[in-house]
């Protein structure tokens, strides 16, 4: 499916009935070089880079529901790279940058804006922290700047600045951080797959692998059995669920998180700002709605929705830091579920099974890392090797001692 | 959600802070051999399962004790509320 302005126009003028649809609905092939298991950013992504980056074309993605229709769509749309730790930066860091190219890369309008993230502080131990972190930050390639108060309220007057309990002590900008309209991600990559030759395989459910003798040869899903030279697992939220069936326990529990949007209002946040002293985080659609959300509700959960007390917790961040918010109205409210892993960071590995293969655990931030993921797993399936930025990500890491942990809360996911 | 606290009765579950699956409570012996495989299962793999789940919850806002339940991770019902000390011993753990 391509698209012109020519096109734009005579079908507007035509009431819209000549569109196509944008991938093909094939059934599954006997045997595929590589079935990529989840049909979400990241796995569609992987797809993509597959078919594009490495030559690799004979790939079907399978996909339990539709495609995009997991935590690609259930996100607050933000993308940054402000990671503190080397396990980390390269990586968020080159999701940035391949987001920077992404609309010119698949041809496809994304609404990728980098309208800027401020962290904002309010305690000298946090400015320290920022600082020390906007350090880590332009030493693997960002952008940070650390902005006083002064710098804060010209950005945001609007925000409260004389809390008696936090105080805005200022802030650190991240100016190429944004958003992105997170299901035109999913459609692009999808897109681009489909156009390279990928088989996109909707309500197709694995229910189980056939392994011999240590290697994974195929899935067996609710269309038959389907025969791969290499399995690639990415269904981030259900790892455990999936792995299961291979025999696998991982380190990760699920657990939801929910988010927010509001009515429609006039632009009033051209930024994405998050509260330092609670957990809350804000930004505005471009249809006007605000889009917010806070921390997980902190038990394990797979029921793609929350409970009021975290609704009540966010919306008291939200009015702590924007009193102005008061009078406005939540339109919708969602959740999705997270791998919350030991560390607070994702996997990209291979599996003690020959031909598995192993992507998941992004707990909370898995949306911004979607062309990484994708890139770097698709690195993983075709050249045996984990890319350069990714050898962190290690299933083995825990025994290892090779932990990746941002908050240094220890082996306790609802903490992360 | 509210836990039906087997001592204080229904409580407001904002009471209780989580802890995870209730497999914590058999810490692996550590002087056995695989002692240090034992360990790593311990602290870093779970089950995380979709359906029932044993997990520890601990009464912080209210009488201080660890309590077991047994919840639905799909539904969020409780099913079964237990003090987490009585499973403890029923395992056979002293005290």
């Amino acid at each position: 499916m391509r698209y012109s302005g020519l096109k734009v126009i005579k079908e507007a003028l035509t009431g819209h009935k000549g569109w196509k649809p944008t991938w093909h609905n094939p059934e599954p092939k006997a045997k595929y070089d590589v079935v990529i298991i989840g049909g979400g950013g990241h796995g569609l992504a992987t797809a993509y880079y597959l078919a594009k980056n490495h030559g690799i074309t004979n790939i079907a993605v399978v996909e339990k529901g539709w495609i995009g229709g997991g935590n690609v769509g259930r996100n607050t749309t933000i993308v940054r790279s402000n990671y503190l730790l080397d396990g980390n930066g390269p990586f968020y860091e080159l999701s940035l940058k391949l987001w920077e190219g992404l609309e010119q890369d698949f041809n496809y309008n994304a609404m990728v804006s980098q309208r800027g993230i401020l962290n904002l502080v309010h305690s000298d131990a946090q400015r320290d922290a920022a600082r020390r972190r906007g350090n880590a930050m332009i030493l693997n390639g960002s952008d940070a700047e650390l902005l006083d108060v002064s710098g804060v309220r010209a950005m945001y007057p609007f925000l409260n600045f004389d809390n008696a309990r936090f105080p805005i002590k200022g802030g650190l900008l991240h100016r190429r951080g944004g958003t992105v309209r997170h299901d035109a991600v999913a459609w692009g990559y999808a897109r681009g797959a489909d156009m390279l030759g990928v088989d996109i395989i909707q309500n197709c459910e694995v229910t189980g692998f056939r392994i011999e003798n240590g290697t994974c040869l195929g899935v067996e899903t609710s269309k038959g059995f389907i025969g791969a030279g290499k399995v690639a697992s990415c269904v981030a939220g259900s790892s455990s669920r999936v792995m299961e069936k291979a025999g696998m326990r991982l380190p990760i529990e699920s657990h939801v998180l929910q988010a927010f949007v509001s009515e429609g209002l006039k632009p009033v946040l051209d930024g994405v700002i998050t509260f330092g002293a609670g957990h809350f985080y804000c930004s505005q659609s471009d249809k006007g709605g605000l889009v917010f959300g806070g921390d997980i509700d902190g038990y394990n959960s797979y029921a793609q929705r929350g409970n009021l007390p975290v609704v009540e917790d966010v919306v008291e961040g939200g009015m702590a830091l924007i009193p102005a918010l008061g009078r406005v109205r939540v339109l919708r409210s969602w959740g999705g579920v997270m791998d919350m892993s030991m560390d607070g960071s994702p996997f990209i590995d291979k599996t003690h099974i020959d031909g598995l293969y192993f992507n998941g655990g992004w707990c909370y931030g898995g949306f911004k890392a979607t062309p990484a993921s994708g890139w770097c797993y698709a690195h993983l399936l075709a050249t045996g090797q984990p890319h350069d930025v990714a050898t962190a990500f290690r299933l083995d890491r825990f025994r290892q001692g090779g932990m990746i942990d941002e908050k240094g809360q220890g082996a306790q996911p609802n903490l992360h | 959600m509210i836990i039906n606290h087997p001592i204080l009765g229904p409580r407001d579950a904002q009471e209780f802070t989580y802890l995870g699956d209730a497999a914590l409570i058999d810490r692996p012996d550590w002087q056995a051999d695989n002692a240090a495989e034992g360990f790593h299962d311990y602290l870093y793999l779970r089950d995380n399962p979709a359906g029932e789940h044993r997990e520890l919850w601990f009464h912080e806002q209210g009488d201080r004790s660890w309590l077991v339940l047994t919840r639905n991770t799909v539904t969020h019902d409780i099913l079964n509320v237990e003090l987490a000390r009585d499973v403890a011993r029923a395992r056979g753990r002293s005290k």
